[in-house]
């Protein structure tokens, strides 16, 4: 992972574009719950490894664009990447350093982390979607992991 | 964030106390938004500007699926054409015919309802709309349609398709909406059981195939293939349409209430355009005779076994032609249950909105 070239802003703004688009291209129902959320892993990418262009600002942003587009409470998804954003921003050094491996295991807490925000607002405004299949989000998204990553790095090292 | 330069250099002193605050104060701002947004209708500006934003992005998606149809129905056969035609007009001869049959029994429907004193049927306007090819989320039974605002599109009005209710709208953009379907697990629509008026809510389940009816006790009247037909109290849906088919009863000893699941006769999975209702809210009738009204014709009812038949027809003037096959069936089972059912659940049901939330 490149860390000496902050990557061209228009980067962000594509892979987010298409993370966003990703996550409404519809599939067969049997598919559609394996989906990983992956404007949230673009976001944790930034932050992992462009900080200033991906900031928590960009997370907020990225997360109300999120509830409008989903149709959800607003401030749902903008509140959960802030804080996954802040944890990554908070260790960004440190992970940055993990070995994929170890880096993908710290993705996975942190899409928990952030399933787990989704389900408490979730119950907190009364539409608790009390379904197992919605933890599985965290394990397709730990798949994507390292696929994201060399992708984007490759991009960011190529511009 | 505030600094965005394009050098790489790290910062040398490390930004952990402003990174918290600056979390803390975006945490907030969320937080906030969310309460207005959830307990109030305030941001309704912003929600539909902020819709508005991304419908480019939704119309991104949609488009290539929609044009690989266009193109795949465009590139269908002559013969597929043909045999499809043939069908249709089959389909549209037949209906005919039903509808035929349809305007007669409303004509005398209306007549019977001046004679005995009810408003007169709720006019209705209907919109088509499109289902837009778009994911909103897996685990919400949620759709986008392709009107909005700019169309007369309200928050909270009804939505069916051809074979039943499928929705109510929940959030309007200018060029779109998005509708929560019956099978949403947020979602319940007051129903009742076309056999015997028997009132109860439908709640959704988060399977499109699927509703359950969960506040119905061990007592109650109803069993498998009974149809529901939405009752229109709440004043969201208009009453008499077809909601779904009772498929499984469950009687457990050990629990007060049944469990009922219920198929949805719309095709809330399969749906391409749906239809927009426009009804006028039924206006409170006066209460005095209408409470009367119906108790004498109850107490008719049972005196002349002849009689109940029809008693019961006029009861439920609003239902579709799908009931015309089950009204038979009801002299036969209805002597227990019109003392216990029927007579409480007609006479609420025609003084309004009152008696249920």
């Amino acid at each position: 992972m490149s860390r000496e070239r902050a990557p061209p802003r228009v980067l962000l703004y594509v892979s987010s574009l298409i993370a966003l688009l990703l996550s409404a291209v519809p599939l067969p129902s049997f598919l559609d719950f394996l989906r990983p959320d992956f404007l949230l892993l673009v976001v944790v990418w930034f932050a992992l490894a462009a900080p200033r262009a991906g900031g928590l600002a960009f997370a907020f942003f990225a997360g109300l664009v999120l509830d409008a587009f989903q149709g959800v409470v607003l401030g749902e998804h903008s509140f959960a990447f802030v804080a996954i954003a802040y944890l990554v921003h908070r260790f960004y050094l440190r992970i940055r350093m993990f070995p994929l491996g170890h880096q993908t295991l710290t993705v996975m807490s942190l899409l928990f982390f952030y399933q787990f925000i989704l389900f408490w607002i979730d119950g907190v405004t009364g539409h608790p979607v009390t379904d197992w299949a919605r933890w599985i989000p965290v394990l397709t998204g730990t798949i994507v992991w390292p696929i994201l990553v060399g992708v984007l790095s490759r991009f960011l090292v190529r511009s | 964030m505030a600094v965005l330069r394009d050098s790489g250099v790290r910062p040398p002193v490390p930004r952990f106390s402003a990174l918290g605050l600056k979390a803390m104060v975006l945490a907030a701002v969320s937080v906030a938004i969310m309460v207005v947004d959830y307990r109030q209708q305030h941001l309704q500006v912003i929600r539909s500007a902020l819709t508005s934003a991304v419908y480019p992005l939704q119309l991104i998606v949609h488009s290539p699926i929609a044009a690989w149809q266009r193109w795949q129905a465009s590139m269908a056969s002559r013969d597929s054409l043909l045999a499809e035609n043939a069908g249709l007009k089959e389909t549209v001869q037949k209906d005919e015919i039903r509808l035929l049959r349809l305007v007669a029994a409303e004509r005398e429907n209306q007549r019977l309802r001046a004679l005995l004193g009810a408003a007169p049927r709720i006019a209705e306007r209907v919109a088509m709309a499109g289902i837009m090819r778009i994911e909103l989320d897996a685990f919400r039974q949620r759709v986008l349609i392709d009107k909005g605002s700019r169309d007369q599109v309200f928050k909270g009005q009804a939505v069916i398709d051809a074979y039943g209710v499928v929705g109510q709208v929940t959030n309007v953009g200018p060029v779109s909406a998005e509708v929560i379907l019956l099978s949403d697990n947020a979602h319940s629509i007051p129903v009742q059981v076309s056999r015997n008026d028997l009132r109860t809510i439908a709640t959704g389940s988060g399977d499109p195939r699927r509703l359950s009816l969960n506040y119905l006790p061990r007592a109650a009247d109803i069993k498998v293939d009974d149809v529901l037909l939405s009752s229109g109290l709440g004043g969201v849906f208009p009453a008499g349409y077809p909601v779904g088919r009772v498929v499984e009863v469950r009687r457990d000893p050990s629990q007060p209430l049944l469990s009922i699941s219920i198929e949805p006769y719309a095709h809330l999975d399969r749906d391409q355009e749906v239809l927009l209702v426009w009804f006028d809210k039924p206006t409170a009738p006066p209460a005095p005779p209408e409470v009367a009204k119906p108790a004498t014709s109850k107490r008719h009812g049972p005196a002349a076994a002849g009689t109940d038949a029809p008693a019961d027809a006029t009861a439920k003037p609003d239902t579709p032609a799908k009931s015309a096959p089950a009204a038979p069936a009801a002299p036969g089972t209805k002597p227990p249950t019109a003392p216990a059912n029927g007579a409480p659940a007609a006479s609420p049901a025609r003084t309004g909105t009152g008696a249920t939330p």
